[in-house]
């Protein structure tokens, strides 16, 4: 196995536990609360969807809670990064399923997005 | 620019409606579903398979309200389709000339009656309304250049009445930065969630930067309340809501009485840019909805002007 493909095991098996880490490869949890969006079903990376239950669980998974209601309750208790909530986040680069964001982060790979991305890859409202 | 457009940047107020769905019929079916309501809305959403079942495209059904005269709000959702279809999408929507887009993310494939279905959200809806704007500015999300840049209204919807629900300003406020300009809320069954979410989009001035268009739902049977009350995604009615339904004389005309005190109160509200108007069957109820609020058929609204009484 490559030096890159090892690091990302040993990513896995301390995100994975921790995060429920999904290997995107692209890593946002200091801006989501140190929540995992991509346990959302929806995969979502900008907030809850309009279908959070009354009772905050999520619409696709009745017995979770909505992993949104959990990312905005844990960044307003974070003493860092607490408006990077509010950042929109660019769409998911598909490529990267797989690697190890921490490599992604070093070499800036997830910082890169699309030509046309007008927002860039973080706008405050 | 669009009829919508005008009128927003001039925050003349708007009567928007969704069109109930079309399973075919053509034309004249598109016709007949317009007809009660045409004299008083500005534009009429054309839905993308609501409540996660299939009907015609939004496109195609956008296409035909342009031929039938009428201004089309077309929605699009990001279940169904990865972002090369909805940039095919909209695209095309605007070689047809439709230029109002409502941006969603769409209820998940799990509230349909085809829950095997593969979901896509390969972008959500915030991504989407800045998608849009890339095309606007004249590039497809690669970065590849389109000459000439269609134009486009972008909007969106958010829901005031689910949680978290002091964050959902904030998120209105992100779409607002994404290049949205209008949002049609949510249907909101709890007039004191809408209240709360209008007066904070109002202190904090997002009410300034977008339009909010809060929607009203009629309803015409207990069968009717009970489907949204249980089965649709994120509206949440209070139990003396569907009693009162339940327990009424004439389940139609108490619906009505409903939507006009849900209607009259969303009106009331601090920065409404207008109102939007579901109602699932084609009958008459939108006009006579809006000829009860005093709202004027939308030729009288253009000549005399228009403010909606605010009773504070």
């Amino acid at each position: 196995m490559s030096v890159a493909g090892l690091i990302a095991r040993a990513e896995h098996a301390v995100k994975g536990p921790v995060w429920g880490c999904q290997m995107c490869g692209q890593c946002v949890l200091h801006s989501t609360g140190l929540t995992c969006p991509m346990n959302c079903p929806k995969t979502l990376r900008n907030g809850p969807c309009g279908g959070v239950r009354a009772d905050g669980h999520c619409e696709v998974k009745p017995e979770m809670r909505c992993v949104w209601l959990k990312a905005y309750e844990r960044s307003e208790r974070l003493p860092v990064w607490r408006g990077h909530i509010d950042h929109l986040r660019p769409p998911v680069d598909n490529q990267l399923k797989g690697s190890s964001a921490w490599l992604n982060l070093i070499s800036g790979r997830d910082r890169q997005v699309p030509g046309g991305w007008v927002a860039g890859p973080d706008v405050t409202p | 620019m669009s009829h919508l457009e005008r009128k927003l940047s001039a925050r003349e107020f708007v009567v928007t409606a969704e069109l109930p769905v079309i399973d075919g019929g053509g034309h004249a079916e598109i016709e007949r579903q317009l007809e009660p309501m045409r004299p008083f809305v500005d534009a009429f959403n054309a839905t993308d398979n609501p409540s996660a079942h299939a009907h015609c495209s939004p496109l195609a059904v956008a296409i035909g309200l342009v031929q039938a005269g009428v201004e089309p709000v077309m929605q699009l959702v990001c279940r169904d389709r990865n972002r090369l279809a909805l940039e095919a999408d909209l695209m095309g929507a605007a070689i047809h000339g439709i230029e109002n887009i409502c941006c969603l993310t769409g209820d998940d494939v799990s509230a349909g009656d085809e829950p095997e279905a593969r979901r896509v959200f390969d972008l959500d809806g915030p991504q989407l309304i800045a998608l849009a704007g890339g095309l606007q500015g004249g590039h497809y999300l690669s970065g590849r250049r389109i000459e000439p840049a269609p134009h486009f209204l972008v909007g969106a919807v958010e829901n005031p009445g689910t949680p978290p629900y002091e964050y959902r300003v904030r998120r209105a406020a992100m779409k607002a930065a994404a290049g949205a300009r209008f949002l049609q809320l949510q249907i909101c069954f709890r007039p004191v969630l809408l209240e709360r979410f209008m007066r904070v989009a109002h202190d904090t001035g997002v009410s300034e930067r977008l339009a909010l268009i809060p929607s009203i739902c009629i309803l015409r049977t207990i069968g009717g309340m009970r489907f949204v009350a249980h089965t649709v995604p994120g509206i949440d009615v209070p139990p003396e809501t569907v009693a009162r339904v339940e327990n009424a004389p004439d389940a139609e005309t108490e619906c009505f009485e409903i939507a006009y005190e849900l209607a009259s109160h969303a009106l009331a509200q601090p920065g409404v840019a207008g109102l939007h108007f579901i109602s699932f069957r084609k009958d008459a109820g939108i006009a006579k909805l809006c000829t009860r609020l005093g709202i004027p058929p939308r030729i009288e609204r253009e000549t005399n002007g228009y403010r909606a009484s605010v009773a504070v």
